[in-house]
């Protein structure tokens, strides 16, 4: 729907909704009926008489295809510059936006992290259900990252939290979030700076196995450990 | 599911036939379970049959028939009566109904319609309620959802819930949009759209704006979009999570959920963004705040006890008093607008369903056999709750009246979550 339309459905709808004058109601066959609504057409010099149905898809085309509405946000668009949008993203601490080096990590050490032989390309540790306890298994790793990050005080983590699909969205945002920071705890733990780590949670919203059973599950409740301008 | 496929089949082809064809149901519903004692009621065609392109006494009649509580009396054959001409009563009492509604549709010399009805007790011969209303074209659909508005609150007592809207998330080839549709489901269009989740949309108080989070720059956060030019802004991008916005009842506050000072903490913030006011001691997970109608007490969950449950604090923050006993999991608050219910999930082995409290009695009701209940959003009426399930692994909406009685289901190909009923 265009802008005018929807800008015409939207007084016409406040305009109803406060009533015209009422007149008596006197219950027989022949009761005047009261007006409950009277909307001027074209107040703002939309032509009524082309105009399609404002809140209608189809319009006068015919087409089954809902015509695209002018406001639909499109997230990945750019923000102009200056908007709001755009301060947001400079100001957070750890947008990632048109990095291509990893930051803070000189290219030699940078290698390790991407070498399949080295411990420091694992980046995920799971977790068991109702839990953000980490489990024996997974020391080894957070050690080795934690090593890392000390050695290269510049570099930046995000820790994502997630859980299964189990539950309210919202409350598995808290529970991921949890996750995460329990593995924040254990590089803190291990002398790796508050600064150089952000915990964000991504809940359930972004498994990496769908399917409703604990063999889907068991693979989506997890932390991942991304760097900064990978 | 074939008949689905054979409805949405039939819809498009019935909107290629036509030069104007009526407007897109992108959603169906249908009712599961109604009422015990319907009313039993007929909607005589208007008059003329055809006059514009959305058939008002069908949408009146859909309308109804989809609350549960009415038994829609088969009005064919019978004559068509205007609103002008004599009712013949006896005539509708021997098809069975209690009550009739009659109407007529005409354009006004400026092109607009002048739509006008009456609706008649044919036990007691006497008029009920008559109105009439004078409106551009396109408004056909919205006056027959007032019609249905009018009828139920006549015969029935309470507001109807026909002319309202409903938000929620379709996702789709792997894309996300959130979208807004009647609450009969037709004219659904997008508001935005990502690759990445969106979640949690609420509407503001006047129902012009929708908070929700987004995923986009890689983890949650808040923005407050309009719907009329769609122009949206970050309100909330504190360090790490932001998450579960809630609107105060004067829509000049949100209230939110943020992990920059402890993994999730309740705050408060204006409504335009800016500083948080945390109202959240510490020491536990403390997320999915509501207000209250009257704006006093925040609604939240909280595992301060152990265990996730639903507690209430005044805004000014301070001690917390706990409302869910029931289990170990009670999560997602939803309060209905005239204050007296208390609706959320609540897990039972390992299903989750909708459950409500009467707030004033604390008697609770588990309302629903579905599985993977979340999200659950009150109608304005405060009668049913809209919610959102997994039926067959795939996500659909869903409503049940808060005496459990009254099901129904809304599809949409794709996945449907995160619904919201506007207020």
């Amino acid at each position: 729907m265009n802008k005018a339309n929807l800008i015409s459905l939207l007084i016409a709808g406040l305009l109803l909704s406060g009533c015209a004058e009422l007149k008596a109601l006197t219950g027989t066959d022949n009761a005047p009926i009261e007006e409950r609504g009277t909307v001027a057409s074209a107040g703002t010099g939309t032509p009524a008489a082309t105009a399609p149905a404002p809140a209608a898809q189809g319009s006068a085309s015919a087409s089954s295809i809902p015509a695209e509405p002018a406001q639909v946000v499109e997230t990945h668009a750019l923000p102009a510059p200056g908007s709001t949008e755009a301060q947001a993203m400079a100001d957070s601490p750890m947008s990632p936006v048109g990095l291509r080096a990893i930051v803070g990590v000189p290219p030699e050490q940078a290698a390790l992290l991407r070498d399949p032989a080295n411990i420091l390309s694992k980046r995920v540790v799971y977790f068991d259900f109702d839990s953000d306890a980490i489990r024996e298994e997974f020391r080894g790793l957070i050690e080795a990252h934690a090593g890392f990050l000390k050695g290269n005080g510049a570099a930046r983590i995000i820790l994502q939290g997630h859980t299964d699909e189990r539950g309210s969205r919202d409350y598995n945002l808290a529970l991921g979030q949890r996750r995460g920071e329990s593995v924040k705890q254990a590089l803190s733990l291990m002398g790796v700076q508050n600064e150089q780590i952000e915990t964000v949670s991504l809940g359930e919203e972004k498994p990496v196995q769908e399917g409703h059973d604990e063999a889907a599950w068991q693979r989506n409740r997890r932390a991942e450990i991304h760097y900064l301008g990978e | 599911m074939p008949f689905l496929l054979r409805l949405l089949t039939a819809s498009c082809l019935v909107l290629a036939a036509l030069i104007q064809g009526p407007a897109y149901a992108g959603m169906t519903i249908e009712i599961v379970g109604g009422a015990a004692n319907r009313i039993p009621v007929a909607i005589a065609p208007f008059l003329p049959t055809g006059a514009s392109g959305d058939d008002i006494a069908e949408i009146v009649e859909a309308d109804l028939r989809r609350s549960g509580l009415f038994n829609l009396v088969d009005s064919s054959g019978l004559g068509k009566s205007g609103e002008a001409e004599i009712v013949d009563h006896g005539q509708w009492r021997a098809r069975g109904a209690d009550a009739l509604v009659v109407g007529q549709v005409s354009r006004a010399a400026d092109g607009r319609l002048d739509i006008r009805f009456r609706l008649y007790d044919v036990v007691r011969k006497v008029q009920l309620i008559g109105f009439s209303y004078l409106v551009p074209p396109g408004m056909s659909r919205a006056i027959g959802h007032k019609i249905a508005d009018a009828v139920h609150e006549k015969l029935i007592g309470e507001p109807g819930n026909y002319s309202g809207r409903v938000a929620y998330i379709l996702k789709r080839d792997g894309r996300y949009e959130l979208q807004v549709a009647d609450a009969d489901g037709f004219n659904n269009f997008t508001v935005a759209r990502s690759p990445e989740p969106i979640i949690s949309p609420v509407w503001s108080p006047n129902g012009a704006k929708i908070a929700y989070v987004s995923f986009e720059q890689k983890k949650p956060i808040v923005y407050v979009q309009t719907l009329a030019d769609g122009k949206r802004k970050v309100v909330a991008n504190f360090r790490g999570s932001n998450y579960s916005p809630a609107w105060s009842p004067d829509g000049r506050k949100l209230a939110i959920a943020l992990s920059k000072d402890d993994i999730a903490q309740i705050y408060l913030i204006d409504a335009d963004g800016g500083a948080a006011q945390r109202l959240s001691k510490g020491g536990s997970l403390d997320t999915e705040p509501v207000f209250s109608p009257d704006g006093k007490w925040l609604y939240f969950t909280s595992d301060r006890g152990g265990s996730p449950q639903i507690y209430r604090m005044s805004v000014d923050g301070g001690e917390a008093k706990r409302l869910s006993f029931d289990g170990n999991y009670n999560v997602s608050p939803a309060v209905s607008p005239d204050g007296k219910y208390l609706a959320y999930i609540r897990r039972v082995g390992g299903s989750f369903h909708v459950a409500v409290q009467e707030l004033e009695s604390g008697q609770t009701q588990v309302l629903t056999d579905t599985h993977f209940d979340e999200s659950p959003s009150f109608a304005p009426n405060s009668r049913s709750i809209l919610y959102a399930t997994l039926v067959n692994g795939r996500g659909v909406l869903a409503t049940v009246s808060v005496d459990g009685r009254i099901k129904q289901r809304l599809t949409l190909s794709g996945d449907l979550r995160e619904p919201a009923w506007a207020p």
